[in-house]
């Protein structure tokens, strides 16, 4: 669940957390988070939690709400933004994305609408009020999630590694240089997950750039193109430093850069 | 020209790289023109109950109602009117199936399912949808998703509380506000796009969408346009290498050429003895 860490000059007042839809801040006692100092208005700011997300909103404040060092008139909070309200700093954690990683967190939900669910503008949410845990009232009724414990989902293997480990492998930029014809000699830096090489009606491949390296996949022609002398086939090959690529009549070379 | 000559039809589904299995289904009659995609939830193995009764029954439904050979007597905006009324009572009784064994069997308590029906026709697309999962259309270099979620988050981003660029930071991604066999009645929402040779279609669950932008299925999709069997492949390549947390399917519908429908007395007297 989200928090908020007040603090005045790195002292820490105290954590609060966001359990309301709607917690305000301001220099009068009736605020959920009163901040008694004269910089501070009596309605400062408010922050609106739907579920896992949630916004900060100035409420024309005499001095402003600054986020990160910027003013702000409303922000959408991320992990780690500081506010700040005259000299106070409030700081925001969400470990929902933690707890998004286990799989299930992420398992598609049905929220029910309020029948007569008003469709006021914002900030009023159109969501209703169940800024609790994921599971209260409106999620339980219909709830869908799979418990936790029926099936822990271990990740299943990872991407199926290459039988040789990828002399590059992750990170390493990988090149092509043209070999023959009229384009020899030019590089052309594979920086795009997606590059198309050859001549469209005649014969395409792609070099796809993925997390264990290069791969050439023929795309369109009734040959394929060679690789290293001979043909690819339909299926992806992953290439390797100086292979030598043969499609459309052109040669070229794949390279790992330096 | 038939249908099944004018659309080159591919659908992929896959479980991802963490989940144990696949809640997703695909469906696709070609000789109809039906595109079928679900993406199920609900506990043990509901999900995949929910989505692929959600894909059988209104492909079958629609295969048995929507009779495309007797509709040659109706003007087009008959059929389209028809396209509706059909595909509208296929999608409710799939509903009352799902909602009942819901009922029936505790194992499927709660479950539920997005859907996307496409029906193409006569040069043109009806499309149902529930839920998240998403229907895009590709013209010329322009991508554009035709369909609109059923989402806590599109709520969000329609009454301004979230700008769309932030939405892609939401926690809140997997709450959607509608979904078929949850409640004894729903609404799907229904549109008629026409549609024009060179257009290609695809049909996704948020497996996709979430793992991978918009502008990276457009790239995808422009740069192996010639090959639309390696587009899909390469669409769930990318997101289980950017993490494949979810379940992801595609459907890709290409439209090859013209599907207009012959009207007109000599077409009538084919009809008639074919």
């Amino acid at each position: 669940m989200a928090k908020i860490i007040l603090s005045v000059d790195g002292t820490v007042l105290k954590e609060v957390p966001l359990t309301k839809e709607r917690i305000t801040i301001g220099r009068k006692p009736h605020n959920d988070i009163p901040v008694d100092n004269l910089a501070v208005s009596g309605e400062h700011a408010a922050i609106i939690t739907i579920l896992n997300d949630s916004f900060i909103e100035d409420l024309n404040s005499t001095n402003g709400t600054l986020v990160n060092g910027k003013p702000i008139k409303k922000h959408f909070l991320q992990h780690n933004d500081v506010i700040e309200i005259g000299k106070h700093k409030l700081k925001y954690f969400n470990d929902a994305p933690a707890a998004a990683a286990s799989a299930d967190f992420e398992k598609t939900m049905i929220i029910r609408k309020p029948s007569a669910a008003p469709a006021a503008p914002a900030p009023a949410p159109a969501a209703p009020a169940a800024p609790a845990a994921p599971a209260a009232a409106p999620l339980a009724d219909t709830q869908s999630m799979k418990p936790a414990a029926a099936t822990p989902t271990p990740p299943t293997a990872p991407a199926p590694a290459p039988a040789s480990p990828a002399p590059g492998g992750s990170g390493r930029e990988g090149a092509i240089q043209v070999l023959s014809g009229a384009a020899a000699g030019r590089t052309l830096d594979l920086t795009k997950n997606l590059t198309t090489i050859g001549k469209p009606g005649t014969q395409v491949a792609v070099i796809t750039r993925r997390p264990t390296g290069y791969f050439i996949t023929h795309v369109e022609g009734a040959s394929f193109p060679t690789l290293n002398g001979s043909p690819l086939g339909p299926q992806a090959h992953q290439l390797n430093d100086h292979d030598l690529i043969e499609i459309a009549g052109v040669k070229m070379e794949f390279f790992y850069k330096p | 020209m038939a249908l099944a000559q004018a659309l080159q039809i591919v659908s992929k589904t896959d479980p991802g790289r963490v989940r144990s299995h696949n809640e997703d289904c695909v469906e696709s009659r070609p000789e109809l023109g039906i595109v079928v995609l679900a993406d199920g939830m609900g506990g043990y193995n509901a999900g995949e109950v929910a989505s692929g009764m959600a894909t059988s029954l209104i492909a079958e439904g629609l295969g048995g109602e929507w009779k495309i050979k007797e509709l040659g007597k109706l003007d087009r905006s008959q059929t389209m009117s028809l396209c509706e009324k059909v595909v509208r009572a296929q999608i409710a009784r799939a509903n009352t199936a799902i909602f009942e064994a819901a009922q029936k069997d505790p194992q499927c308590a709660g479950m539920g399912t997005t859907l996307v029906v496409g029906v193409f026709y006569d040069n043109y697309l009806a499309v149902a949808h529930i839920g998240d999962s998403r229907l895009y259309r590709m013209r010329g270099d322009v991508l554009e998703q035709v369909t609109r979620d059923h989402s806590l988050l599109q709520e969000q981003i329609d009454s301004g509380l979230i700008t769309k660029e932030d939405a892609r930071l939401s926690h809140n991604k997997n709450l959607v506000t509608k979904a078929l066999g949850i409640d004894p009645e729903v609404e799907p929402e229904f549109h008629i796009y026409e549609t024009q040779p060179g257009d290609v279609y695809l049909l996704c669950s948020d497996g996709l969408n979430d793992m991978i932008e918009d502008e990276e299925i457009q790239m995808t999709l422009i740069a192996l346009r010639s090959n639309l069997e390696l587009t899909a492949q390469q669409l769930i390549q990318s997101a289980n290498d950017n993490g494949g947390r979810d379940n992801v399917s595609v459907i890709m519908v290409k439209v090859l050429s013209s599907f207009a429908v012959e009207r007109g007395w000599l077409a009538r007297l084919k009809s008639l003895f074919s």
